[in-house]
């Protein structure tokens, strides 16, 4: 049971990791982007819109081509996060809009752009398919390592995963690596902590703020296209995705702003994400207590906020110009 | 750098605005409401195919077509106003309180806990004020935990709030699942239907004109406080500069607190509105992302009580009328959320070009230096 556990924790924890990666890279630029919700929805539909469309689009259903099948989604949610963070990206940093509004208002599009196509995809390409299921396509994205079955428990803890959830590893485990070792995320840092000074260095302020914003969106929809096509089987039902943006937002926090450590904690939040379902087998509890359980990611989160802003050490503080724009003539 | 590139980034110069006139300001405000309004339309008609000046009048009739509407329409921008108002002085103070919603929440689930409790055990003008307190209270109390911490540890409040919205719609469903008729239906029900005990009472034969009138008023006292008051002096103080607030003797701890304070309080009252005197029930959505929607109806009021009015009548109306699209084309009604997101990205983006002015250089000018 507590393989089973673990294994479910991991699949509950990448959507997250993928959305804590891509908004710790964006906050590190300085960029409070709380459109990370909404980014993770449209990277879900967007791969959902692409997949819908291949699939039916083939004539013969039993033999799709095994690279298009995995590349149109991909690339249509790389293509919608990236869209979705260059709109945060042009209002906050070229128009030096409001951050916070910028992002609530990225985030009610995003979730009304998800839940739009995934009711009327249907409508809209008059198909006659009952609803969106994609299966086929859903086949090859959880496509586990195929020495899996025969490790026994370490097989399930450690390979029983697709592609993209080693890809979310890898990209967090790259990500705290050029954050620290490199002399991007050296630069990077700068533009989040003090952009004037690093202005007065030579470095674009802007480039470094868009790139960051729009590379951090489109790792963020990855979340929405690997909870859609692996954890969900393909299928795609409105709000289903639920909090789990806000998770990962709450989860940067946890981790004091290190994708590295996201790597675990993404883990525990999964794990205390579905935890009530197994305590259930353990200490019978009414769906009551199951709620308060439910709690427990935002009140570790805002414990740990507390504890850091009370310890005031310098390597676990957010970035200091975090959530607000830079102009250069102002002083 | 070469000289062609050096020469290419001069050619666009932005610079501040020193002032512009109120009229013109809004007029680029309006424009941009309309521009808004024309890339909704084009998509509207992308996914229905139908004349857009039919699919607008549509929206109208769905908003405003039967008295019915008005009422559902009126009762809507109250309750939006409300929290707007509620977080209004906090963004004032450039105090990021996106908790409306959970600090709604809670207010909302004081209300019904005395509804519940106390229904049949106390009178009904008593209940009445028991309501009313405990709403406000525990709209305040949610609001001023991140207050006190950002006051003292000066804790992200952001990100405080933000997180404290999931703890309550979790405390929420938790009360739902104790109290739910029938047990274990994970829903309560309207509370109270035959006595109607703790229920706002109903002015008239409109149910809602009571909530309208009571936010018609704070949206008055709001106006008040913020622009007349001492506090409302010294909260925008404490915004536009902490240093100057302390250097003239602001105590800023207090400010942030009790600022707090009533902006939870006011949220408890929204809270109070809703179950209280309209569904007289409660769920973990009760709030309905009002607390977000309120900061940027807030926001782009430029934090002013009687032009909020408006933009929460902007945004209620394009919600009901994308509503009606979608149930007479069939689609999904979510696409109200993203008209609503359209817009408000036109009203932001809209705000560079009333605080900056773009100026292109010509290239003999360039060529010249």
């Amino acid at each position: 049971m507590i393989t089973s556990f673990l294994h479910r924790a991991v699949m509950q924890g990448i959507p997250l990791l993928f959305g804590s990666t891509g908004e710790i890279i964006t906050e590190k630029s300085g960029n409070l982007n709380l459109g990370i919700p909404g980014i993770m929805y449209v990277g879900g539909i967007s791969g959902v819109i692409g997949s819908f469309l291949y699939e039916n689009s083939l004539a013969d259903k039993s033999s799709p081509n095994a690279f298009l099948i995995v590349a149109i989604p991909l690339l249509a949610c790389l293509l919608g996060s990236f869209l979705m963070g260059l709109i945060y990206a042009f209002l906050t940093t070229t128009l030096r809009a409001n951050q916070n509004v910028t992002g609530l208002a990225l985030t009610t599009f995003g979730i009304g752009f998800g839940n739009f196509f995934g009711g009327s995809l249907i409508t809209l390409v008059k198909t006659d398919v009952p609803s969106i299921t994609l299966s086929l396509t859903s086949k090859y994205f959880s496509k586990t390592l195929p020495f899996a079955d025969k490790c026994g428990w370490f097989g399930e803890v450690f390979l029983s995963y697709s592609f993209l959830a080693y890809f979310a590893i890898l990209v967090a485990i790259v990500v705290g690596f050029m954050l620290k070792r490199t002399r991007t995320g050296l630069n990077l840092r700068a533009v989040g902590e003090s952009p004037a000074t690093a202005d007065a260095a030579g470095i674009s302020v802007t480039k470094y703020k868009y790139v960051a914003t729009c590379v951090g969106s489109m790792i963020a929809g990855l979340g929405g296209l690997y909870y859609v096509m692996d954890y969900a089987s393909g299928v795609w039902s409105n709000d289903a995705f639920g909090d789990r943006g806000w998770l990962a937002i709450a989860l940067v926090i946890f981790t004091v702003w290190r994708p590295n450590i996201g790597i675990l904690g993404s883990i525990l939040f999964g794990g205390l994400y579905i935890v009530h379902n197994y305590l259930n087998n353990i200490i019978p509890m009414n769906m009551s207590t199951q709620e308060l359980i439910k709690m427990a990611p935002y009140v570790v989160t805002v414990i740990v906020l507390i504890a850091i802003s009370m310890r005031k050490k310098r390597e676990t503080q957010p970035p200091a110009s975090l959530g607000l724009a830079y102009f250069r003539e102002d002083r | 750098m070469n000289k062609e590139k050096a020469n290419r980034e001069q050619l666009v110069h932005i610079s501040k605005r020193a002032a512009l006139p109120g009229w013109k300001s809004w007029l680029i405000r309006v424009l941009s409401v309309v521009a808004s309004l024309i890339l909704c339309a084009v998509i509207i008609v992308l996914f229905t195919g139908d004349n857009p000046f039919q699919i607008y009048a549509t929206m109208i009739k769905g908003a405003v077509g039967t008295p019915r509407r008005i009422w559902g329409l009126l009762q809507n921008v109250a309750m939006l106003l409300c929290v707007s108002l509620a977080v209004t002085p906090a963004f004032k103070m450039r105090f990021w309180n996106i908790g409306a919603e959970g600090q709604v929440l809670m207010g909302g689930l004081a209300t019904a806990s005395c509804m519940i409790l106390f229904g049949d055990k106390l009178p009904p003008a008593v209940l009445l004020a028991v309501v009313v307190v405990a709403s406000i209270v525990a709209g305040a109390v949610w609001a001023v935990i991140p207050a006190v911490f950002k006051a003292i540890w000066n804790t992200n409040e952001t990100l405080f709030t933000l997180m404290m919205n999931y703890i309550a719609m979790q405390i929420v469903a938790y009360f739902v699942y104790i109290w739910s008729v029938p047990k274990g239906s994970g829903k309560i029900g309207v509370i109270n239907a035959t006595t109607q005990a703790g229920w706002l009472p109903a002015l008239g034969k409109h149910g809602y004109l009571l909530n309208i009138l009571i936010v018609a008023a704070l949206t008055v006292f709001m106006y008040i406080y913020l622009r007349f008051s001492k506090h409302g002096y010294e909260l925008t103080v404490v915004g536009e500069s902490e240093n100057t607030a302390r250097y003239i003797g602001i105590n800023v701890k207090k400010v942030i607190i009790r600022t707090m304070l009533l902006s939870g309080a006011l949220c408890g009252v929204a809270g109070l509105l809703l179950v209280s005197g309209t569904d007289h029930t409660i769920t973990r959505d009760t709030a309905a992302g009002r607390g977000f929607t309120a900061i940027m109806v807030s926001w782009l009021a430029k934090f002013n009580p009687l032009y909020m009015v408006l933009t929460s009548l902007l945004i209620v109306f394009m919600q009901k009328g994308a509503t009606e699209i979608s149930t007479v084309f069939g689609l999904n009604d979510s696409f109200s959320d993203i008209i609503t997101g359209i817009i408000i990205f036109f009203i932001i983006g809209s705000e560079f070009f009333i605080n900056y002015t773009v100026k292109f250089r010509s290239r003999k000018e360039v060529a010249a230096q």
